[in-house]
């Protein structure tokens, strides 16, 4: 080994060129089985995706053929999908965070009385995602410099958040019509070529999210914390900042969640966000992010959002009764977690 | 590369503490620690499991701040030490238990917190994994084709990762190694390659403290051993000098007393070879 040792980053960077199959890393076509072995996951929640969408194709044809089943879910999967994304960084740095649901409402009370005081729509987008922030920051500073566990204070602010949108609002509904004209609406929730804004969200969520968990020194350090904290502190990596910011990041898109929640109905509700959490972490763990952190996929939970967003519209479609949906939805989280579990204990 | 530290001021040492002490809780963790180490030497720091070995090494990484005292790097103290500034100073440490994380890609271990960027501020994945092959053939001696860049640390043995971290280290500009009881759980073939690389850390010019509750893990390697006990320094002297008889007889001499009534014959202004005499 010695003959490296006195060699500088500097010195040694230029002479790499000579090995250039390494730098593309697992190739299904040269290497299948290795491929396999690396993304042994992935493909796992792949197939059983599409082995879903099989089940009610075959079931329920006349539904699963036509565009329409399609554009119903592009406009509900990403109410809850958007925040599944910065939720896998913080599962993947083996954290958690429960209280998103109440922090869109939370940040559309700051929407309803900035733009009923205003009316400006643009403004209060500013003032909603600028409350999810601060959502976020406090629940950083609860966790990251006080100490509490993430699970414990998250529930905490959970009823914290949803409890201070309901006393600053006074607990009204309020209806959005007025904003159906503005850029935002048309933006937020309008149609691109019959495919719902929403859903082009949800996607750009997803690539900015697989970027930076990838090609980002941010998700690298995520990966480390979650894996092993002492590790990336010792590597000297500020995980108390990284931290901080993941729960910044899914108040971020909480906030942003909420507001297509209520223009979606055009209206606000002080309820909005509940029933959310549930879906969104399912899409979490259903895609294979793992809940002991150092491991997670965006693909996965993108998938995983589809999985758990097309099952209560499929089953009634496939002609059983809505009383089917919460036994189908448990059996495929049961079921999909277990095949993780399996490919973990095999390839991991 | 191997040039004894050849060049730089010989007298002042490349590292120093001077009257560090530490508390946590009401605890004293170390009292009035002074330690040097020179610019091309290898120190054994031996005591008991709780004797302050870790507590001391994780005020040189910049872990800890000393509630008292200085640390000095090059002769010039350093008060706000942090990771990062311990690390532009060139220390790098080695735990065998914390070095790597388990559960990512050999490329990504290697490249923790100093990852390689694009100009667009992306991480240069390509130029990592390459890196990561090269080293491995060069570097960490693997040789078989079922280990890859993309291979999961967590399958390799105790002594594979041991490489892996010491690459790494030497990778990234390490002057100061420090090397956490780098021989337990080893088998004997891979301490020996250790014990080799211990000593090549030397050879290419740098210098490196090795930890270990056992001395003779230590002695056959270090220039000089400081042990601790409860916190003090209880002894310093060149293992060379002394057979293993004498060596067990001050061990356990400290062990009973909290010090050693061998004299210092160590001094800690060397700064190269072993043998060499002030």
């Amino acid at each position: 080994m010695s003959h490296m040792s006195g060699s500088t980053t500097a010195e040694i960077l230029p002479t790499v060129a000579d090995d250039a199959t390494w730098g593309r890393g697992v190739s299904l076509w040269r290497d299948p089985r290795r491929f396999a072995g690396v993304y042994a996951g992935q493909l796992g929640i792949t197939a059983a995706f599409l082995l879903l969408w099989l089940a009610f194709l075959v079931s329920a044809p006349d539904t699963f053929l036509r565009w329409e089943i399609y554009a119903a879910y592009a406009a509900t999967i990403p109410l809850f999908g958007i925040v599944a994304m910065p939720l896998t960084l913080v599962v993947t740095a083996g954290e958690i965070d429960l209280s998103f649901p109440s922090t869109m409402a939370l940040g559309m009370v700051g929407f309803v009385l900035v733009w009923e005081n205003t009316d400006n729509v643009t403004l209060a987008v500013g003032a909603a995602l600028l409350i999810g922030v601060a959502a976020g920051l406090i629940n950083g500073f609860v966790i990251v410099q006080i100490g509490v566990p993430a699970l414990v204070a998250t529930i905490g602010t959970l009823f914290f958040f949803r409890g201070l949108s309901l006393v600053l609002i006074g607990g009204r509904n309020v209806t959005l019509t007025g904003t159906r004209d503005s850029i935002v609406f048309r933006l937020f929730v309008g149609e691109f070529f019959g495919i719902p804004m929403q859903f082009f969200w949800l996607l750009l969520a997803a690539v900015a999210t697989w970027i930076v968990l990838n090609r980002h020194r941010y998700g690298a350090a995520v990966y480390v914390i979650g894996d092993n904290r002492e590790t990336a502190e010792l590597q000297g990596i500020r995980t108390k900042r990284v931290r901080t910011l993941l729960f910044v990041l899914v108040g971020l898109a909480a906030a942003f969640a909420g507001i297509l929640s209520s223009l979606f109905i055009v209206s606000f509700f002080p309820s909005v966000g509940e029933g959310q959490l549930l879906p969104a972490l399912a899409a979490v763990f259903v895609g294979g992010t793992s809940v002991f952190g150092g491991k997670g996929t965006v693909w996965g939970t993108l998938l995983g959002a589809f999985m758990i967003g097309t099952i209560n519209a499929g089953i009634v479609a496939a002609g059983l009764t809505g009383f089917y949906t919460q036994l189908i939805y448990g059996a495929v989280i049961v079921v999909s977690v277990s095949i993780h579990a399996i490919v973990q204990r095999r390839f991991g | 590369m191997g040039d004894n530290g050849a060049g730089m001021t010989p007298g002042t040492p490349r590292l120093e503490l001077r009257g560090v002490s530490k508390q946590f809780a009401g605890v004293q963790a170390l009292s009035d620690i002074n330690f040097r180490l020179g610019r091309n030497e290898i120190v054994g720091l031996v005591g008991d499991n709780g004797a302050g070995k870790s507590t001391l090494i994780k005020h040189i990484c910049g872990y800890h701040r000393p509630d008292s005292g200085e640390i000095l790097f090059d002769g010039v103290p350093v008060h706000d030490l942090t990771v990062e500034r311990a690390r532009e100073f060139g220390v790098a440490t080695v735990y065998q238990e914390r070095a790597l994380a388990d559960l990512q890609t050999l490329w990504r271990n290697i490249f923790i917190g100093q990852e390689i960027e694009t100009r667009f501020g992306f991480l240069d994945v390509r130029k990592m994994r390459r890196e990561t092959h090269r080293l491995m053939l060069e570097s960490m001696g693997f040789t078989s084709a079922a280990v890859t860049p993309e291979s999961v640390v967590k399958t390799f043995s105790g002594g594979e990762k041991q490489g892996i971290a010491i690459t790494r280290a030497l990778y990234f500009d390490a002057e100061i190694l420090i090397l956490d009881e780098p021989a337990v759980g080893l088998s004997i073939k891979e301490t020996d390659k250790l014990l080799r690389f211990i000593q090549s850390i030397k050879e290419a010019g740098k210098a490196a403290i090795v930890i270990d509750h056992n001395i003779f893990h230590v002695y056959e390697i270090a220039d000089r051993v400081v042990v601790l006990d409860r916190g003090k320094i209880a002894g310093r002297f060149r293992p060379r000098d002394r057979n293993v008889i004498e060596l067990t007889e001050i061990m356990r001499e400290i062990a009973e007393t909290g010090h050693s009534s061998v004299p210092d014959d160590s001094h800690s202004e060397t700064t190269s070879a072993p043998g060499e005499t002030t």
